[in-house]
């Protein structure tokens, strides 16, 4: 039969699941389960040896966390995917199977404080050192490059400040040093940007947010492209002493990133997802294009309203003219940069943090919490909470002041959404 | 998933061939037509080192069911099979042909496949010789060049899937039990 490619809206229906023969359920079904029964025990010491493709436990893969994966794959143009319990645990996962003690990643500075503190301080524990630079200025990253430099990092759309992360030299760069380009593609999501069409090597996911898009369920994705040669990276090249001297990339090729990741890191670390979570985030992947059409156009209308109001100073969000990375956005996110941005309060000196105390409170429609992506429109202030762990200096590095209120905009009608801003801009401002 | 026929994603991941070149060598038509028809299977280049690919390749493709015949210069078993020096060596019909030697070798392998009346010759990742190939077609031999024996099977077995890799199968019909009819 003829090849086709379908769109993305077809894959993001069907792609990694095939009704099954014994019941044809329409759904993919929740594989509720620990493990699996071996057909024998030559078949469940080839499935150890990973002589053979199947499933052991539900820590390394389960039959619906699979669907998730493979989906994930499909909407990145990926050779294939993991999933695991939170975009955190995705990061850490990828920089855990790819980097040695001893060795550096370079990473952008417009990075959620979460990550920040991992690349800063937990890879410290394990002699893994983060330079940061700012992500527009690519003799920055060049000049960060040191000979144990093992890959660089970066938001596609920087939190808060919606900085937009220049792709293409960045992968050219990361090419010519022969070291990887990860990618977090979570507030863009594949429709609205796929990292490793413009080079990028592994993409990683907070499916928490824009994937999932209700705000019910946790899980991270790790998506590679499957045409690095990591012959020179000892932890994916060399003998593996937990898999009898198995030489992953030799043995596995473009699937041997992935593989590493999911037998050894995944299965040592044990940050594994629930087959609960994967179904709710592949609910989410089935209604991700319409859904991201929506948070974009009523972000962009959120945003233009605001960049025009008296008691708003500054709005930072790419789809408006004005931003610094306007035409990055244009060029690498021409659906849109995504739904979440930040702006700044018109405050009276001193009064910066009480007058978006005021502002908050004054809200009706827009949660107060610390998350994004959810159907709902989300607010928090991220001096004080998800960037609260950052030094004065680490959050002036990040664009971050007092004064600063992050959105996620969801899919509630947008004019209620705006009545909300205007009568709590109105409130903070008395 | 099965063999039967469905659509594909076809974005031809992780391959150097063209669209063109993907048809002609690569054809879905033919990986399934082999991996249906073909029980015997002679792997040039298996090794005796569990650790090595060929030997995943082959232990797989054994316990999947099919006859597989070492074919290299060290003599002995593997996998429980005797190995044999050559190709004209081997003393039984051969169906499939699959390769884990250098480029610079298929042309010669051909040669053999035909001299032993293979049905068809693939050649694994990264192992590319388009004139040999075209010969070998000439021959009236089936071609998949660049692929992995184990993961098409895997891709069509539901193997891959399970694995979190991109099959890039997409179908809204129900899987066949086996033996079951459309």
């Amino acid at each position: 039969m003829s090849e086709r490619k379908f769109g993305f809206e077809t894959r993001s229906l069907h792609a990694g699941h095939i009704p099954d023969a014994e019941t044809g359920a329409r759904a993919v079904p929740i594989y509720q389960t620990t493990s699996y029964v071996f057909r024998d025990p030559r078949d469940a010491a080839q499935l150890f040896e990973l002589k053979q493709y199947g499933n052991i436990y539900t820590r390394i893969s389960n039959p619906t966390t699979a669907v998730f994966e493979e989906r994930v794959a499909s909407l990145e143009n990926a050779t294939g995917a993991v999933a695991v319990a939170s975009g955190m645990a995705a990061q850490f996962a990828v920089f855990m199977t790819l980097l040695s003690p001893g060795d550096e990643i370079v990473a952008s500075s417009h990075l959620y404080g979460g990550t920040m503190v991992q690349l800063a301080h937990t890879l410290k524990k394990l002699s893994i050192q983060a330079r940061f630079v700012e992500p527009g200025d690519l003799s920055a990253w060049e000049a960060a490059i040191t000979p144990r430099t093992r890959a660089l990092y970066g938001e596609i759309i920087g939190n808060p400040g919606g900085s937009i992360l220049d792709l293409e030299p960045l992968s050219r760069l990361a090419k010519s040093r022969g070291i990887p380009l990860i990618v977090d593609g979570t507030f863009a999501t594949p429709y609205l940007c796929r990292p490793l069409d413009w080079g990028a090597t592994i993409v990683v996911h907070s499916a928490t947010k824009f994937i999932g898009g209700h705000g019910t369920s946790l899980g991270g994705v790790v998506a590679e492209s499957g045409n690095f040669n990591y012959s020179g990276f000892p932890s994916i090249a060399d003998p593996s002493p937990s898999y009898h001297g198995l030489r992953f990339f030799d043995t596995f090729g473009h699937y041997a990133f992935l593989m590493k990741l999911r037998a050894e890191t995944v299965r040592d670390t044990g940050a594994c997802i629930s087959p609960a979570n994967s179904f709710q985030l592949i609910q989410g992947l089935e209604t991700l294009s319409v859904r991201m059409e929506k948070h974009t156009s009523n972000a962009l209308a959120v945003a233009r309203h605001l960049s025009e109001h008296p008691k708003v100073a500054r709005v930072r969000y790419a789809g408006l003219p004005d931003h610094p990375d306007h035409e990055r956005a244009k060029k690498y996110l021409p659906k849109g940069p995504g739904a979440v941005f930040a702006f700044d309060l018109k405050t009276r000196p001193g009064e910066e943090r009480s007058t978006g105390e005021k502002f908050i409170k004054a809200l009706q429609l827009f949660s107060h919490l610390a998350n994004v992506g959810d159907a709902r429109s989300l607010v928090i202030h991220p001096a004080s909470t998800t960037h609260q762990q950052l030094s004065d200096d680490e959050l002036k590095q990040s664009g971050i002041g007092p004064e600063m209120i992050r959105l996620s905009i969801g899919l509630e009608n947008v004019e209620d959404l705006l009545w909300d801003l205007n009568q709590a801009l109105h409130a903070a401002s008395v | 998933m099965g063999l039967e026929p469905s659509a594909s994603c076809g974005i031809g991941l992780n391959t150097a061939l063209t669209p063109e070149q993907r048809e002609r060598y690569q054809n879905e038509d033919v990986i399934r037509g082999l991996l249906t028809s073909c029980r015997t299977i002679a792997i040039v280049g298996l090794s005796s080192d569990p650790q090595k690919a060929s030997y995943f390749v082959a232990s797989y493709l054994q316990y999947a069911g099919y006859r597989i015949i070492p074919v290299t210069p060290r003599s002995g078993e593997i996998l429980g099979c005797p190995s044999y020096p050559t190709l004209a060596a081997v003393p039984e019909k051969i169906d499939l042909v699959d390769v884990f030697r250098p480029a610079g070798e298929v042309s010669g392998l051909v040669d053999q496949a035909v001299a032993v009346g293979a049905k068809a010759i693939w050649t694994q990742l990264r192992i590319v010789d388009f004139a040999a190939a075209d010969k070998a077609l000439a021959a009236g031999l089936k071609v998949v060049m660049d692929k992995c024996v184990k993961m098409e099977h895997g891709r069509y077995h539901g193997g891959l899937h399970s694995a979190g890799m991109n099959t890039e199968i997409l179908s809204a019909r129900r899987s066949r039990l086996p033996g079951e009819k459309e």
